[in-house]
């Protein structure tokens, strides 16, 4: 295919003749300078600001950047403050709750998907309509349904005075208001706006598993349980693997949930290291630290986007 | 199609044990359905109720006597910050942004998507790379940069007004926000029109070119016309990405008469002067809530396809 692509440019009758050199040669390069302004753009803005937020972190920016090196001093706070947990350091927090909202996260979403899936393939009547119900949510901005999470969980308003008037009056959720358990809340309604996504691409994996391999399986006998455990997981790895891309990346990523759901928390008990950034770049006039904070956060995603990438536009060279 | 249904396996246990298997299945099904409508559903009902309703009322119940009060006071009254005019105006600033934002990311990424298919050069797949991964990246990485530059066009917006009497565009929140959504987004739209055009016949291009049909010529008169779905995907895609952004329009436009709706709305959330009245809350969310909700009723179709092109390889 890409040798085919190559040698085009080469058919072209202008080519052929010597003639009105400077408008072929112009007919070449055409292609490179419609691509070179998109190209510029990302080097710049992507790349350069990258370097440039890098930069910053190097400094002592406060309100305003500054662009005086002064070593390494931001990271060595958010170093000390990686320990700092008796009371805890709002960076403490913020990758404590990193830690627990990716883990238990992507662990759900993967496990709900898979499961939402395995159902929804078992010549379900109804499948069209189910099928956009689950998927729904990732449609919306969480802002938008952060409000009626918010609403929900809301100990005076929500699911616990809806169950106190059912006759379950010792029910008891507050988990939206607790400094140790706000985080979790976040998980539920995370878990509720991806699990329909992840749904939808194990769905999409299992509708491409050949027929002939488990019906092959079957006549040997394979139970219901063992043919999921044995063929079809293992089929699915690659899906596995790209829904793990989008859930860690979205994860990382995440910043509107905590602040629609809890609005950082009691005391910033929810927040996540964009949340962290935000508020000392932006709020506490801690720039170099904030800095600091997107760069921990960037290689982060490197270390996770980068191999796969690599690795997906290398395995097909096209 | 796999074949696999558990009734398969169970057909010799008698038709109860599949009756009850179908029962479970259907059961949970619809269990999880109820999970993912309950937030909407609240939303929904609240909306239409009065406050009196709402206090000492059920949160699931329906309303008794539905009033849209709460809707055109969201619309029309409701305060966002100190300015008590609704959220009319600040709908109105999201379609200013995203109608732009979309259609400029997604031309630039249909024609660089031709590019990278159709003339490949020595190092596209480099190119290509390196506009992808700008779509992993945490927006926070780039967020200062941007706004001091921002702010420095803005300066020089103001000159050139005192200059020439206009700032062409320099300086405004809305014209800013365009251009950091187009800069964040041609990674998306390139990816989707690159990996469409791949599977495109590449012969058709040649034969085009035989018959001496320019770079443009072969875009407009061979390619586009052959676009739709894929142009239906990244409009939708970029809508929804563009209209619920609330980290770069709170960074750029998180105060004053410009902000987009998504900041507008947790501004109005978040008030906390007099009573809260969760109805006009839940009906300003709902409006801000119906052109990507529309959109995914209308074309959901299309809305997953572009997910999935962002996390399958295409």
């Amino acid at each position: 295919m890409s040798t085919v692509a190559t040698s085009q440019i080469k058919l072209t009758p202008e080519h052929a003749r010597p003639r009105a050199s400077v408008r072929s040669r112009l007919q070449d390069a055409l292609p490179k300078i419609v691509l070179a302004p998109s190209f510029a753009i990302t080097i710049v803005f992507v790349y350069g600001f990258i370097l440039w937020t890098i930069y910053l972190s190097f400094t002592n920016s406060k309100t305003f950047p500054s662009y005086v090196l002064t070593g390494s001093r931001a990271y060595q706070r958010l170093w000390g403050w990686t320990f700092d947990t008796d009371p805890p350091s709002s960076w403490y927090t913020s990758i404590t709750n990193m830690g627990i909202f990716g883990f238990l996260y992507i662990a759900i979403c993967l496990a709900l998907g898979l499961f939402l899936a395995i159902l929804l393939d078992q010549k379900i009547r109804g499948e069209g309509v189910l099928r956009p119900i689950y998927l729904y949510p990732m449609a919306l901005s969480f802002i938008v349904t952060g409000v009626a999470w918010k609403w929900f969980l809301d100990p005076g308003l929500g699911l616990e005075q809806t169950l106190h008037q059912w006759g379950w009056t010792s029910f008891h959720f507050d988990w939206i208001k607790n400094k140790d358990f706000v985080i979790y809340t976040v998980v539920i309604a995370g878990v509720w706006q991806a699990s329909g996504f992840i749904m939808a691409m194990f769905l999409a994996g299992l509708r491409g598993i050949d027929g002939e391999i488990m019906k092959a399986a079957q006549i040997d006998g394979a139970t219901t349980f063992q043919l999921y455990r044995r063929i079809v997981i293992p089929l699915l790895r690659p899906i596995f693997l790209s829904a793990f891309i989008v859930l860690a990346h979205l994860a990382i990523k995440s910043y509107d949930l905590v602040v629609a759901l809890t609005s950082g928390g009691p005391g910033g008990s929810a927040w996540l290291p964009s949340n962290f950034m935000y508020e000392y770049t932006f709020k506490r006039n801690e720039m170099a630290v904030g800095s600091a904070s997107a760069v921990i956060m960037l290689m982060t995603i490197v270390a996770i986007i980068v191999p796969y990438l690599y690795s997906e536009l290398r395995e097909k060279p096209r | 199609m796999s074949a696999v249904t558990i009734p398969a396996r169970q057909a010799s246990g008698g038709v109860n044990v599949k009756v009850i298997n179908r029962i479970v299945i259907y059961g949970l099904l619809a269990l999880f359905a109820l999970f993912y409508l309950m937030p909407l559903f609240v939303m929904l009902v609240t909306s239409f109720k009065t406050m009196d309703e709402i206090q000492n009322g059920n949160m699931l119940a329906l309303p008794r006597a539905p009033t849209f009060d709460p809707w055109l006071k969201a619309w029309g009254e409701t305060c966002v910050g100190l300015t008590c005019a609704g959220i009319k105006g600040y709908f109105w600033n999201s379609i200013k942004m995203v109608v732009p934002a979309v259609l400029i990311s997604t031309m630039l990424g249909a024609l660089n998507g031709y590019v990278l298919t159709k003339w490949r050069f020595r190092g596209a797949t480099l190119v290509f790379g390196l506009m992808l991964f700008a779509c992993f990246i945490p927006f926070q990485s780039v967020l200062l940069p941007m706004a001091t530059i921002l702010g420095s066009l803005g300066r020089f917006g103001v000159t050139l007004q005192n200059a020439t009497g206009t700032s062409f565009g320099l300086g405004n929140p809305t014209v800013n926000l365009v251009f950091v959504h187009v800069v964040y987004g041609i990674g998306f739209t390139t990816l989707f029109f690159r990996n469409y055009y791949e599977a495109f016949p590449t012969e058709l291009v040649k034969a085009a070119q035989v018959d001496g049909a320019s770079f443009f010529q072969i875009f407009r008169r061979i390619m586009l016309p052959n676009s739709m779905p894929i142009f239906v995907v990244t409009v939708i895609y970029q809508f929804t990405n563009i209209w619920n952004d609330f980290l770069f329009a709170s960074a750029y436009a998180g105060t004053g008469d410009a902000m987009p709706m998504t900041v507008a709305l947790n501004n109005v959330v978040n008030t906390s002067t007099g009573v809260v009245e969760y109805n006009v809350n839940m009906a300003a969310a709902m409006i801000a809530a119906l052109p990507t909700l529309l959109v995914y009723v209308l074309a959901g179709r299309y809305f997953v396809r572009g997910l999935m092109a962002g996390a399958v390889k295409g």
